[in-house]
């Protein structure tokens, strides 16, 4: 059974290390459609992807949110990139292994996966 | 939908959006009966609303003129031969129940709702879930209000360490019917 005093350890442990989380301007926001459309469409096995990347790789810059309907149902499930800086991405009928591509390439190494994107996907 | 855990995941969304703080989901099989409840603090609807609430043609978004959240979810359990059933005040929250006969034909699983709640829990780590779930033999609960208090303000609950806390804690809960 897990217990609570596991949690106490994670706290104890996360106390003694320097916190290197700071309130940076290079936070990155990544969204992806939770709507009635979005999760019928295959949102949540894409939103458990890209949550296991980012916990694997470690990314401390990285804020992923759930948003509702952004009316462009035809295309979910969609996930946006809000970049300090950059244009906002839109990535359109993803799924779980293009959500580790997009981690991987856009988030880590800053090239937008423009194959995914609803510009090579609208027509 | 493919699974009630995602019927879940969008109907907690709902929640969400109606600014609330806690959200509870109850989900109880016994025997051949599975009972679904999820309930909220938000911001509650008015009794029109909630009279229109079930109709897919009705929606409080101005951008479009549907919502399919809450009527799949009501076919579904009404499929099964089961019932559906939702309270709301203004202010107050939100109170909603399916029920379902897992044994009917048209039953669909119930999915892995681990995955519904982790994500909720993890995407959200602002607010409190309490998840419920209870068998002929079993009740499990998880209440982050818990988890809070042992993790102080220092860590999030989304911290990759808790979250693995989390989905071992669900996993030994084995949320399935």
């Amino acid at each position: 059974m897990k217990s609570l005093a596991e949690l106490q350890a994670i706290r104890e442990k996360a106390r003694q290390q320097i916190s290197v989380r700071e309130e940076s301007d290079d936070n990155i926001r990544v969204l992806v459609g939770m709507a009635t459309c979005g999760i019928a469409a295959g949102a949540r096995p894409v939103l458990t992807a890209i949550m296991d990347e980012i916990s694997k790789r470690g990314l401390k810059n990285v804020t992923v949110t759930q948003t509702g309907c952004i009316g462009i149902c035809q295309f979910e499930p969609v996930v946006e990139v809000v970049a300090p800086g950059e244009n906002k991405v839109t990535y359109v009928k993803m799924t779980a292994e293009k959500a580790v591509r997009m981690v991987n390439d856009h988030l880590v190494n800053g090239n937008v996966v423009s194959e995914y994107t609803i510009g090579a996907n609208a027509k | 939908m493919q699974e009630l855990s995602l019927n879940i995941m969008d109907i907690a969304q709902n929640s969400i959006v109606a600014g609330a703080t806690l959200i509870t989901i109850h989900a109880a099989c016994h025997g051949d009966r599975l009972a679904v409840e999820i309930s909220d603090n938000g911001k509650g609807m008015s009794e029109e609303q909630l009279a229109h609430v079930t109709d897919p043609f009705f929606t409080t978004r101005t951008t479009r003129k549907v919502g399919l959240g809450v009527p799949l979810f009501k076919m579904q359990a009404e499929l099964t031969g089961g019932m559906f059933s939702i309270d709301s005040q203004t202010g107050i929250g939100t109170h909603l129940k399916a029920e379902f006969v897992t044994s009917h034909v048209d039953m669909i699983p119930l999915g892995d709702l681990n995955q519904t709640i982790l994500l909720l829990i993890t995407c959200n780590p602002d607010l409190d879930f309490v998840f419920i779930h209870d068998t002929d033999e079993t009740t499990f609960t998880l209440d982050t209000r818990e988890l809070r208090e042992v993790l102080g303000g220092e860590v999030p609950l989304n911290d990759p360490a808790v979250t693995q806390w989390i989905r071992e804690a669900l996993e030994e809960g084995e949320s399935r019917c």
